[in-house]
């Protein structure tokens, strides 16, 4: 489903060219879920950010869905294909605007006419009342404007969620509540995913294969169960390891 | 829902029912949070007022402000059938005060349409837009922010002829780029936020984003600027008045009267002073309306409720 | 020894629908010793930390008993003598070091200020007095930190930075706030191994206050945990994971873990009589 073949991201050309991703490479399957964990400013962010036209100057292959990315134009279908899941649900909500105006432009963007049952559906699916539809985020919570958030990515039916911190902004509880939304959402609606995170438990509870990155780059890709049994290899991956299960 | 209570409660509930129902709760509780600020429910109050002398103009003047009498000119405060005064034409002060505020309002409303509108436009696409687009645009501003604002305006006049509607148009060239820069500084922070990359994630172009999601998080903090800068307008059109450039006579636009008023300020001190004294008042509740306007509309507080 | 002991604490912001209770009667004392305060957001937890030093905002309203530092009740001290409390005998450490230091002096100026504010002596001896504070929290090169700026510092580093100008004046009491949560895990580490070694060697108090149950139970001596603006349990922190309130134990519940792989993870139901009833009795 997602092929990344050799990706460097840099920016500011020149004198102060910074590399943020330095040949990284890794694939994930249809229906898979798959990891990146690393500490921050190791480019694993970077990497979300440039398959969706974020950051501007890559180079390297992307593939999703069959499909090659150039650039940082993205057309109709990739974004008919491929949504995004921000980390801050109290940043990525327009202030002014109400969840119905939210999911509303979002499904007509998509090309959607049946707007009103759609935000409806919308909704239900992440499992938020409609009493909710006409708030502003100031009067949710992090947890319901997260899911909001998502109801938003959903919007255009997707095959592909780009999933970046999704609940390092929320108290635990709340993120147990999301992490079980996603694993259902994954399932009705036969997503895969792609999920970036600094937290190695919450990686190892959502995701079928992982890559560990240090300072842009990809030092180790393993499965689950290799993570769980500590058979990592690499040393770096070794300690990240050790420091979240002494807690 | 017919008792006042529970339409309070129904306004003031965190669970709106409908898009209208969300927009009038949302709008009044703004309201409420304005309302605990008595200064600018004082300023606010003064501008009413304006309004409706603005309109009940003809009936409210104990006289016709056009009236002259020779006779009867310069008569001091509180002279009986002239509790401002006459001018040196022997004009009641308080008829063509009165006459003044439509001048004054029309001045206003229509800077205020202009201004903003332009610096709102130039702002928001020269800082979402970015690259060259943004330097010829700022640039642009700057040319126009270096002159100082009288000056400009003066010429602008000098040029197109002295009028009321030209010394608007002066103003309004005159008191766009400062919103311009604000609407830019606003969209630069916006432009990067997560919630402008995810609905640049659905396929959004340039002129919604810029147009539904930019310019109304701008608006408010314009609004505020506005109603700051609505004394400094008034200000503007009085001093163009004052210079003969602006309202010409026998208009009573205050800046005009003030400027008449001048010769004889000496000796006759009201006939300048109560002019002054009405700019002042007015540019007074702008500021005012404004401080409060801005507790309530930035968008920085946006998560008090 | 008590250092602190806070008695019936309440923190009330009044509003439109009426008055919130943020922090609703808490009761504790702090000896010399780890005390962790753990909840989740909105829990009270941060309100309790800077009542205490009184640094609640307007129109926020503190009451207590009394919160008594050795004995003397800071709540009827006049401002002026608050002052000379914050810092000189409770110090508080911020979540976001970026936010607590002035980004255009350098961080050797900031911290002699903090040093001459609080003693009459030379330029050079605050100097001296900085670099040793530096030292003390492992920063190997003090003198090129002393002349740098703050943005050319790392997270973890300017973590560092803040605890040693918290240090300076030799406080008795600490308050740290989610100290850090900012911070990479790796990182993490090392700033509690230093605030932990700073305890232990000086014999102040440490009131940790986070959000993380696991770092806190490790780190800590005791725990406070906070639901709802009150204290629902407290417990010492090696035995946190015996916790009896059903809300401790939906937290510690609700974590992903490594060892334990699940398809669903066990989500907190939340009650409505965990607000009301502040356990009876409770003199932590």
């Amino acid at each position: 489903m997602i092929k990344v073949e050799n990706l460097n991201v840099w920016f500011d050309d020149g004198y102060d060219r910074v590399d943020a991703v330095r040949g990284a490479s890794f694939n994930v399957n249809q229906g898979e879920s798959f990891g990146l964990v690393g500490e921050s400013g190791s480019g694993k962010s970077t990497i979300l950010r440039a398959m969706t036209g974020l950051a501007p100057t890559w180079s390297g292959r992307i593939e999703i869905d069959g499909l090659a990315l150039h650039g940082h134009k993205r057309n109709r279908d990739f974004y008919k294909t491929v949504q995004m899941v921000f980390q801050d649900p109290y940043a990525s909500l327009h202030p002014r605007h109400s969840v119905d105006q939210v999911l509303g432009e979002a499904l007509h963007l998509q090309g959607f006419r049946d707007i009103d049952t759609r935000v409806v559906k919308l909704l239900d699916d992440v499992g938020l009342d409609r009493k909710f539809r006409f708030r502003y985020p100031h009067q949710l919570s992090g947890g319901q404007r997260q899911r909001v958030a998502i109801a938003r990515a959903l919007a255009g039916e997707p095959k592909v969620l780009l999933l970046d911190e999704p609940t390092s902004a929320l108290d635990v509880s709340v993120q147990a509540e999301i992490l079980n939304l996603l694993t259902d959402l994954r399932e009705e609606h036969g997503l895969t995913y792609l999920m970036v995170s600094h937290d190695l438990p919450v990686i190892g509870h959502m995701c079928e294969r992982l890559a560990v990155m240090k300072s842009g780059e990809i030092v180790e890709v393993m499965d689950v169960t290799q993570l769980r049994q500590m058979q990592a290899k690499h040393p770096y991956s070794q300690e990240l390891i050790g420091v979240s299960v002494a807690h | 829902m017919n008792t006042p209570t529970s339409y309070r409660a129904w306004l003031l509930t965190d669970a709106p029912t409908s898009r209208n129902h969300a927009r009038l709760s949302s709008f009044y509780k703004g309201w409420l949070s304005f309302r605990s600020n008595p200064m600018a429910m004082f300023g606010l109050g003064i501008l009413i007022a304006l309004l409706l002398i603005a309109l009940f103009a003809p009936i409210l003047a104990p006289h016709d402000w056009q009236a002259q009498d020779l006779s009867n000119r310069l008569q001091p405060l509180g002279t009986p059938g002239h509790i401002l005064g006459t001018d040196s034409l022997g004009r009641d002060i308080l008829s063509r005060l009165i006459e003044g505020t439509q001048i004054t309002l029309y001045i206003v409303t229509l800077v205020a349409l202009i201004a903003p509108v332009a610096g709102l436009l130039v702002g928001t696409v020269a800082g979402y837009a970015g690259g060259w687009v943004d330097v010829v645009l700022m640039r642009i501003t700057d040319i126009f922010l270096a002159f100082p604002r009288l000056v400009l305006a003066l010429a602008f006049v000098a040029a197109l002829g002295a009028g009321i509607e030209n010394a608007v148009l002066a103003i309004s060239l005159t008191a766009w780029p400062p919103y311009a820069r604000i609407a830019r500084a606003e969209t630069l922070t916006i432009r990067s936020s997560d919630y402008i990359a995810a609905i640049r994630l659905q396929g959004a172009g340039p002129f919604r984003i810029i147009i539904k999601h930019i310019w109304p998080l701008c608006i408010s903090s314009l609004i505020v600027r506005v109603t700051l800068d609505m004394a400094g307008i008034i200000l503007a059109a009085a001093g163009l008045g004052f210079l003969g450039l602006g309202a010409q006579p026998p208009s009573p636009e205050w800046g005009a009267m003030i400027s008449e008023g001048r010769r004889f300020i000496l000796d006759h001190w009201w006939v300048a002073t109560m002019p002054g004294l009405a700019i002042f008042t007015v540019s007074l509740a702008f500021n005012l309306l404004g401080d409060g306007l801005r507790d309530v509309l930035d968008p920085k507080d946006g998560d008090s409720q | 020894m008590t250092l602190l002991d806070v008695q019936n604490l309440w923190v009330k912001f009044p509003n439109r629908q009426g008055v919130f209770d943020a922090v609703r009667g808490v009761s504790f004392s702090l000896g010399r010793e780890r005390l962790g305060i753990v909840g989740e957001s909105g829990s009270g937890k941060s309100m309790t930390g800077r009542a205490i030093l009184r640094l609640i905002r307007k129109p926020g309203i503190v009451q207590a008993d009394h919160i008594a530092l050795e004995g003397r009740n800071l709540l009827n001290l006049p401002e002026v003598e608050m002052r000379k409390v914050r810092g000189q005998q409770i110090s508080m450490v911020m979540q976001d070091p970026k936010f607590s230091l002035n980004p255009v002096m350098r961080i050797g100026d900031q911290i002699m200020e903090a040093y001459l504010l609080h003693n009459r002596t030379s330029k050079a001896q605050a100097r001296a007095k900085s670099l040793e504070m530096l030292r003390a929290v492992s920063i190997n090169d003090p003198e090129r930190v002393m002349r740098a700026y703050p943005h050319e510092m790392s997270g973890g580093m300017g973590q560092r930075i803040m605890i040693a100008m918290m240090l300076i004046p030799d406080p008795k009491i600490l308050i740290a706030d989610e100290p850090t949560s900012a911070l990479d895990v790796s990182v993490q580490r090392q700033v509690l191994d230093i605030m932990d070694g700073l305890v232990k060697e000086r014999g102040m108090g440490l009131i940790f206050i986070s959000h993380d149950l696991n770092l806190v139970s490790e780190f800590c001596d005791r725990v406070l945990i906070m639901y709802a603006g009150q204290i629902v349990e407290v417990c010492d922190a090696d035995k946190l994971h015996d916790a009896q309130h059903p809300y401790t134990q939906g937290l510690l519940q609700s974590l992903p873990r490594l060892d334990q792989p699940r398809k669903y993870l066990p989500v907190l139901q939340r009650e409505d009589d965990w607000q009301k009833a502040p356990i009876a009795g409770d003199q932590a």
